[in-house]
C-alpha cells in the first residue's frame, strides 16, 4: 500500500496504541467484545465503565472523538430497529410519555444499543490505529488460514482500484444524463456490474501472471517477523482484563 | 444489513461461528480445486468486485432502494466454493476495517450472508440449468437463484433469531417481516444478477463458472475446405431445440414461484402484525417522528393487518410471474435469433 491508498478509517500516528503489534490488538478487541456481549443487561454502570475504558484507549491513541463519532454512522439502521423493538415487542406493557411500550422490548433495545455501540467503537479504534495490511499479518499470526489472509490482502490491495473503476463508470453514466429512478434503469446498472466483473477478473489474471513471473509459488514471503513481547501482550490485554474485572464486579 | 454485537446471545453466536468456520474450511479446500494456485489473487479480486457491487444501489419501488447481497452472483460467476470464500472475506473486511457488523456476530453474518445465500443460489441455479439448457437457462437460473437466495437468507436469520435472539419480538412476525421485504429486494437482486450474468456471458462466456458446459466445440477448417470437429468440452450443448428445453424451465419456474409465494403468504397470513411491521419499517420510519410519538397507536394494529397481507401477496406473485416470464421470453428470443443466424 503506497501513498494515496491510505484507508479512510486509518489514522496515522505514533502513539503507544499504534505501536502495539497487531495480533495483540486484534485479540484484545475480540476479547473485549466477548466480555461486553456476556455482560447482563441490568448492569447499567458496567456499560458506563466499558465506555470509560474505550475513551481512555482513544485518549492514549490520540484518536479525536469526532473521528469515532462520524464513523459510527454505520450503526444507524440497527439503531432504528432498536427503537422499533419496544413498540412491536411482546410482554407486559409500561406507559412511557403516553406511549404503551413493551417492558422486555425496552430492555432488549437497551441491550442491543449498548452492546452494538461498544462493539462498533472498539472496532473503529482498532481500525484507526492499525494499518489494514498489518491487521491481516496479525490475523495470520493468530493462525487464521493463510489462504484466507492472502485473499483478504489481495482484496484490500485492489479495493481502491476496483471501486475507483466503478466510480469512473458512474461518472460516465451520469455525464450522459443517466439517473437511476426506477426499476427500468436496473439493466443499465447491471451491465455496468457485468463490465466491472470482467475488468476485475481480467485484472486478477494479469496480477497472477505478473506474480508468477516474479517467482510466486502459492504463498507470500514474510519479510518482517512480527513477534510480540510479554510487555506488549500485557499492555494490549489490559483492556479486556479491565473489562473482565468490571464484569466480575457486576455478576 | 449486518448483524451487530449483542443482537444474538452468546451461545448462538458461538455455534454460528463454528458453522461458519467449518464452511469456510471446506470451501478453502474446494476453491483450490476450482482455481488451483490462482486462488489467492483471483478470489481476492472477485471479493473486491463483490464489495464494490454491494455499493451499487438499485431502485426497488417507490423511492426505496436496496443493494446487492451478491452471494448468488458470486456462486454463478466463480463457483460455489470460491463464492463462499469471497463473501466471507468481504464480511471479514467489513467487520474489521469498516466496523460494519460486530466481531462476535461475524459467524452469524458469514453463515447468513455468505454460506446460505451461496448454497441456496447455487442449488436453485443447478436445478434450473438442469431443466433448461443453453444461455436462456443460465440467465433464467441466475434470476431465480438470486431471487430465492435473498428471502431464504432472511428466513434463516429469522430462525436464528427464534433460537437465540435477544429481543422479545414474536419470531413469526420477524419471519414474515423479513420474508416479505426480502422477496421484494430479491426481485431486484434477481434482475441485476440475471442481466449481469447475461452481460458477462455475451462478452467472455468462459468466465461464467455456471455456464462452463455451454462452450462450443472447436471446429477447424483447413485449406481444402475439410472441417474437423474438435473435442467436445461440454457434451450435449447443441443450440438446437431451445423451445423444447424451455418448457420444463417455464413449468419449474412457475412452480417455484408459487411455492415461494405460498410459503411467504403462509407466514404473512398466520400473523397479520408481521406485515404491518414491514409497513411501519418501510413507511413510517421514513416519515419522521410524527407517527412514532404522535397519533400512531397500537390499538388498530391487528385489524388493519389483513389488507396489506392480501395485497402484498397478490402483487408479489404477479410481479414475480411477470418478471420471470418476461425474462424467459427475452432470453428465448435472443437464443432463437442466434440459432437462425
Amino acid at each position: 500500500m503506497g501513498a494515496g491508498h491510505r484507508h479512510e478509517l486509518y489514522l496515522p500516528g505514533d502513539s503507544p496504541v499504534h505501536r502495539l503489534p497487531p495480533q495483540c490488538k486484534l485479540l484484545a478487541v475480540l476479547a473485549f467484545a466477548i466480555v461486553v456481549v456476556a455482560t447482563p443487561r441490568e448492569a447499567f454502570w458496567a456499560f458506563g465503565l466499558y465506555a470509560v475504558l474505550l475513551a481512555a484507549v482513544a485518549a492514549v491513541a490520540r484518536v479525536p472523538a469526532g473521528h469515532v463519532v462520524r464513523r459510527m454512522a454505520i450503526e444507524v439502521p440497527f439503531v432504528l430497529f432498536a427503537f422499533l423493538i419496544p413498540v412491536i415487542g411482546m410482554g407486559e406493557r409500561v406507559s412511557v410519555l403516553g406511549l404503551s411500550l413493551s417492558a422486555p422490548g425496552l430492555w432488549a433495545a437497551w441491550n442491543i444499543l449498548a452492546k452494538a455501540t461498544l462493539g462498533v467503537v472498539a472496532s473503529i479504534l482498532l481500525a484507526a490505529t492499525t494499518e489494514p495490511r498489518v491487521v491481516l499479518l496479525g490475523a495470520q499470526r493468530l493462525r487464521l488460514p493463510s489462504l484466507l489472509v492472502q485473499i483478504a490482502m489481495f482484496m484490500l490491495r485492489y479495493l481502491d482500484v476496483i471501486v475507483g473503476e466503478m466510480r469512473r463508470m458512474r461518472v460516465a453514466r451520469e455525464s450522459r444524463g443517466f439517473a437511476a429512478r426506477d426499476v427500468r434503469q436496473i439493466p443499465v446498472i447491471a451491465r455496468s456490474a457485468g463490465a466491472l466483473f470482467i475488468r476485475s477478473y481480467e485484472r486478477g489474471e494479469r496480477v497472477h501472471l505478473a506474480m508468477l513471473s516474479r517467482g510466486y509459488t502459492g504463498s507470500m514471503p514474510i519479510i518482517d517477523e512480527m513477534s510480540a513481547s510479554v510487555v506488549q501482550w500485557a499492555s494490549a490485554l489490559a483492556l479486556p482484563a479491565a473489562a473482565l474485572a468490571v464484569l466480575g464486579c457486576a455478576l | 444489513m449486518h448483524v451487530p454485537d449483542g443482537f444474538f446471545n452468546a451461545a448462538t453466536s458461538v455455534s454460528a461461528g463454528a458453522v461458519a468456520a467449518a464452511g469456510v474450511a471446506v470451501c478453502l479446500r474446494g476453491a483450490r480445486r476450482e482455481l488451483d494456485d490462482r486462488t489467492a489473487p483471483m478470489a481476492g479480486l472477485v471479493a473486491a468486485f463483490i464489495f464494490a457491487v454491494q455499493m451499487l444501489n438499485f431502485p426497488v419501488a417507490a423511492g426505496t432502494s436496496g443493494h446487492l447481497l451478491g452471494g448468488a452472483l458470486a456462486a454463478i460467476l466463480v463457483g460455489p466454493y470460491t463464492g463462499v470464500l469471497c463473501m466471507a472475506v468481504v464480511l471479514l473486511v467489513q467487520a474489521v476495517f469498516f466496523a460494519d457488523g460486530g466481531l462476535t456476530a461475524l459467524g452469524v453474518n458469514v453463515t447468513i450472508m455468505g454460506i446460505v445465500t451461496v448454497l441456496a443460489g447455487w442449488g436453485v441455479f443447478r436445478l434450473v440449468t438442469r431443466l433448461a439448457r443453453g444461455k436462456a437457462g443460465v440467465t433464467a437460473g441466475a434470476f431465480l437463484a438470486a431471487l430465492v437466495s435473498v428471502p431464504v437468507s432472511a428466513l434463516v436469520f429469522s430462525l436464528l433469531f427464534w433460537i437465540g435472539g435477544t429481543a422479545p419480538v414474536d419470531p413469526m412476525a420477524v419471519a414474515a417481516a423479513m420474508g416479505g421485504v426480502h422477496v421484494l429486494i430479491g426481485i431486484g437482486e434477481g434482475l441485476i444478477t440475471a442481466v449481469t450474468v447475461a452481460t458477462v456471458l455475451a462478452v467472455r462466456p468462459d468466465l461464467v463458472y455456471g455456464a462452463r458446459g455451454l462452450s462450443r466445440r472447436l471446429v477447424l477448417r483447413d485449406a481444402d475446405g475439410e472441417t474437423t470437429v474438435g473435442g467436445t468440452p461440454g457434451g450435449a450443448d447443441e443450440p438446437a431445440a431451445p423451445r423444447g428445453a424451455l418448457r420444463p424451465f417455464l413449468l419449474g419456474g412457475v412452480g417455484l414461484t408459487l411455492v415461494l409465494a405460498g410459503v411467504v403468504s403462509f407466514f404473512a397470513s398466520s400473523d397479520p402484525d408481521g406485515l404491518e411491521a414491514v409497513a411501519e419499517n418501510k413507511g413510517f420510519l421514513g416519515q419522521a417522528s410524527d407517527h412514532l410519538f404522535g397519533s400512531w397507536a397500537l390499538a388498530d394494529y391487528g385489524e388493519v393487518g389483513g389488507v396489506p397481507v392480501g395485497v402484498a401477496g397478490v402483487v408479489g406473485v404477479g410481479l414475480v410471474l411477470l418478471v420471470a416470464g418476461g425474462l424467459a421470453y427475452a432470453a428465448r428470443n435472443r437464443a432463437g435469433s442466434r440459432a437462425r443466424a
